[in-house]
């Protein structure tokens, strides 16, 4: 290789014996001042009113939560909304041990879920509790748990966790993502 | 070399993007230009785009854009942290192998939630610049101060470039700030805001995106009446540290256009116009020089950056906006460019035509 | 034009640990960059570009570090491009790369990918709250192990496939020098009585996180004519990706995964990749993610994924298809290089310099990455022979 040893570095007379500097820590603090966009606005409204807002696709009518405006399988934006009820299934849940960065109080073990709403045609992320992280299964009917009246606010925090109702478990292959394909056959069946 | 053009674009910007999200505003413009040439997200070949996190305070967050272009059936694409003029810079190198003859570019920026003054000092040597955190006009004013001290430029001079891009910008719709009638001795009258840098002098920060469809040979031919062919496009960087090199100069500018023309076969005083993504007044002074562009080439008839400067974005209007005006049939030979990193580090040269 | 042949020259790595807290992230660039021209037999003047990828600005805090590390990448005067496709980036990187040899741009280019974990905050990025919504996730294990248990429920593998993966992985990393974790008295039963992180991935199921750098240098076909050492030829290339939240979505075997395995194969000419390709690099962050993508990829039929590694099928002593012989993105994962370290990897298999993990005999390899939710991926194939 051509060019001066890698790695030799001469230090002026002054510095010799001087402790080299190991490493900088430098903080950084950024603001951003977030707006919501008009249909989050919505959403997030509708909230505060224990409504949940979804999405409906001018395409061929699959609602999506939370609504984001567009249909992301096509890039076509979605102006209509519907309310969708508090209930439906866990598609797919995780057990974590660990904490989640920057947020208080929630005890470890918790299971995350993904959601599948009635009616809705993806599943988003809440919590669910009421039961041994055990028994959550694919499929578990579940309710949303709403704070108290006085303490609701313009915010998915709204919803605390999910709770399973009881009801029969809608069957795996009909769970989840599943589910989109087998309402549109059951559709076509009947 | 393959011949690639661009076939459609599509742009918009505004002061702050307030009621829409990144997704919603790339939306229309995605299918705007898709549908210029009538195409579906199926039938191209290859799809390319820009942006930033920090922009966005979220890291991952060109994920979300994704779904502004309708990623299924799933689609060959790819991303860069970069200005989208570098996305169109990798989509043109993907045509070139000569698998696919379309490809759709986009970027945006909306910098309006966050400080980019402060967000810009994040691009600096980690170890020894950022931690003083010097905001990007005040670097930008070093250069200025350089410049003028050098009697490259004149005060005035670079009033004159503020005054004629404000009237560029009359009846641009892109543009977020502009004047007929703003003079010299107004802008000399306003009070620095990074001496020597006036208001004036920096760009007008905006939201927004732009989307352009690329592609090759008789495909672009069957798509577009008039297509803006590529005839030269290439990219360099100079070195990082502000003190290593002389920032009177942009090397990397003057290179790249001397390799972007050379392939074009065209010179520089051939030119009929050229937008030049320059963030200052002292910048676009420094580019001219460096490009050597003659007196008959009309620079950035949009307004340039000193009339919307949507970061991330651009350099890609920079292009987008030489290109519509060959496919109208104003101009034959235009010369794009875009910038980034501190002082002119980085830049990239296009250089179309209409025939 | 036709596409350009486009061969590996040399490829440079640093060892991967969870703190180099000798060099600054120039440093560890530029380490990795001098091994690859140095197994090129190159100097920096003879590069015509650079391709850096990394995952986001937000871990190590810096924006668009191309800007600062060109000077330590001899890109002074020349193009360079930073590649961003969140965790398959060190592989789209490398495809980047390709491409501008392919298309006939340069001759030389320089490629590489990075991470600085521990000048990072990782978590801290990863966890950065979505404006107007709860956080929930905590890290990507969160996000992956639901889809783990999908497939695990629908396949009906054993429980303890994923432990096998690991402990494989773990003991093929103890023949590659630059691998992270060299864990020497490993046993089947630590790994599998580890603690649970997401159920059902244990801690010893788990990538580390580790400081990085991977670098090739890739040439034309008279560049590689010229070489001194073995080259390996770039036989395929495929870049997917689709959305990550659709109705219907498969997310454990995404067409996007498929689709793009079917692309890189048609280019290559191969029409049974189990048979035909001899050792695979493929990013599995998570042990289960093995069988998943041998089926993804079309090396398993659908459910039978499981069986290869219960059969000892992917491993580097016996199987017919040896998989991350490196020790994989469980064994080292500088998330930036993590998807280069696969191609790189690939590529020393069918130069035959893959040391003591080398595959004998190998002369077609198949590296792949994958990022975001399961949702970009990128491929290649490279050969020993001449395309």
């Amino acid at each position: 290789m051509s060019g001066a040893s890698e790695g030799e570095v001469r230090l002026p007379e002054s510095l010799s014996g001087v402790e080299p500097v190991q490493s900088v820590r430098t903080p950084i603090r950024l603001e951003y001042d977030y707006r919501p966009s008009t249909s989050a606005e919505s959403y997030l409204r509708a909230y505060g009113e224990k409504r949940i807002i979804g999405h409906r696709s001018p395409v061929d009518g699959a609602v999506f939560i939370p609504p984001r405006g567009v249909d992301p399988r096509h890039g076509v934006a979605i102006s209509e909304e519907v309310d969708l009820p508090d209930t439906g299934h866990v598609g797919n849940f995780c057990v974590t041990h660990l904490p989640i960065p920057g947020r208080k109080g929630l005890e470890v073990p918790y299971v995350s879920a993904w959601i599948h709403l009635d009616g809705a045609a993806v599943g988003f992320l809440g919590l669910v509790r009421g039961c041994p992280s055990e028994e959550v299964r694919i499929g578990m009917q579940v309710r949303a748990v709403w704070k108290p009246d006085g303490e609701l606010g313009t915010t998915a925090e709204n919803i605390l966790h999910w709770e399973p109702t009881g009801e029969p478990d809608v069957p795996f292959e009909r769970a989840g993502n599943r589910s989109f394909h087998a309402d549109r056959e059951e559709e076509t069946d009947a | 070399m393959r011949e690639v053009a661009v076939v459609a674009t599509a742009i918009h910007q505004v002061p702050a993007l307030t009621d829409t999200t990144e997704v919603q505003l790339m939306v229309p413009l995605i299918n705007a230009a898709r549908d210029a040439v009538g195409l579906t997200q199926a039938e191209i070949g290859f799809t390319c785009s820009g942006s930033s996190d920090f922009l966005a305070g979220q890291a991952f967050s060109f994920v979300q854009t994704l779904d502004a272009v309708g990623a299924f059936p799933p689609i060959s694409e790819s991303h860069v942290e970069m200005d989208g003029a570098f996305a169109l810079y990798e989509a043109w190198v993907k045509l070139q192998a000569g698998e696919i003859d379309t490809a759709l570019v986009f970027s945006y920026g909306k910098s309006s939630p966050g400080s980019l003054r402060d967000v810009l000092a994040l691009q600096l040597d980690p170890y020894f610049l950022a931690p003083l955190w010097p905001p990007a006009d005040a670097v930008a004013a070093i250069q200025a101060r350089l410049l003028l001290e050098a009697g490259k430029v004149s005060g005035e001079d670079l009033a004159e470039i503020a005054v004629r891009s404000q009237r560029n910008a009359v009846g641009n719709p892109n543009a977020v700030r502009f004047s007929p009638d703003m003079a010299v001795a107004d802008v000399m009258a306003e009070v620095p805001v990074a001496d020597p840098l006036r208001p004036s002098d920096l760009a007008a920060e905006s939201d927004g995106g732009c989307a352009i469809v690329l592609a090759a040979g008789d495909r672009a031919r069957q798509l577009c009446g008039r297509p803006a062919w590529i005839r030269g496009i290439d990219h360099r960087i100079d070195a990082h540290g502000l003190g290593t090199r002389d920032l009177t100069r942009a090397p990397s500018a003057e290179l790249a256009a001397s390799v972007a023309c050379a392939t074009a076969d065209l010179a520089i005083e051939s030119l009929d116009i050229a937008e030049l993504h320059s963030p200052t007044t002292s910048q676009e002074a420094i580019l001219v020089r460096e490009l050597g562009l003659g007196a008959a080439t009309e620079v950035n008839p949009s307004g340039g950056a000193l009339a919307a400067n949507t970061l991330m974005a651009a350099g890609l209007v920079r292009i987008a906006e030489a290109a519509r005006r060959i496919i109208d049939d104003r101009a034959d030979r235009a010369l794009a460019h875009a910038t980034s990193g501190p002082c002119l580090q980085q830049n990239l040269v296009c250089v179309m035509t209409g025939g | 034009m036709a596409k350009q042949r486009t061969a590996v020259l040399g490829v440079g790595q640093t060892k991967y640990q969870s703190t180099r807290g000798d060099v600054s992230m120039a440093g560890l660039v530029r380490e990795a960059a001098l091994r690859a021209l140095v197994d090129a037999g190159l100097e920096w003047s003879d590069m015509d570009a650079v391709v850096i990828g990394k995952a986001p600005d937000f871990f190590e805090g810096v924006m668009m570090p191309e800007l600062y590390l060109a000077d330590a990448l001899g890109c002074v005067g020349k193009p360079i491009l930073r590649v961003h496709t969140a965790g398959s980036v060190g592989g789209s990187t490398a495809l980047v790369a390709a491409s501008l040899v392919q298309g006939g741009i340069h001759r030389r280019v320089l490629t590489i990918g990075f991470e600085k974990q521990s000048e990072s905050n990782a978590t801290w990025a990863l966890s950065l709250p979505q404006p107007f919504s709860v956080s929930i996730n905590a890290g990507a294990g969160g996000y992956f192990s639901p889809i783990i248990r999908h497939y695990m429920a629908r396949s009906g593998a054993p429980d303890l496939i994923g432990c096998m993966v690991a402990f494989k992985d773990r003991q093929h990393a103890l023949r590659n020098p630059y691998a992270h974790l060299h864990q020497h008295d490993l046993t089947f039963d630590q790994v599998v009585e580890a603690p649970m992180l997401w159920d059902p991935i244990r801690y010893s199921e788990t990538c580390p996180s580790s400081d990085g750098a991977c670098a090739m240098v890739l040439g034309d076909e008279a560049a590689g004519d010229a070489a001194a050492g073995p080259v390996a030829w770039v036989h395929g290339t495929a870049m997917r990706s689709e959305a990550n939240n659709f109705p219907g979505r498969d997310e454990v075997d995404p067409q996007a995964s498929r689709d793009c395995a079917a692309d890189v194969f048609r280019q290559a000419g191969i029409s049974d990749p189990r048979s035909e390709i001899d050792v695979a690099e493929m990013y599995v962050p998570f042990s289960w993610y093995e069988p998943m993508w041998l089926e993804s990829i079309g090396f398993a039929e659908r459910d039978a994924g499981w069986r290869m590694v219960e059969e000892g099928a992917t491993h580097l002593d016996g199987g017919d298809l040896p998989v991350n012989c490196s020790g994989g993105v469980l064994s080292s994962n500088p998330i930036g290089a993590s998807g280069m370290i696969r191609f790189a990897e690939a590529a020393l298999q069918v130069r035959g310099m893959a040391g003591d993990h080398q595959v004998e005999g190998a002369r077609r390899a198949f590296g792949h990455a994958y990022g975001g939710g399961a949702q970009y991926f990128a491929m290649w194939v490279v050969g020993a022979d001449r395309p």
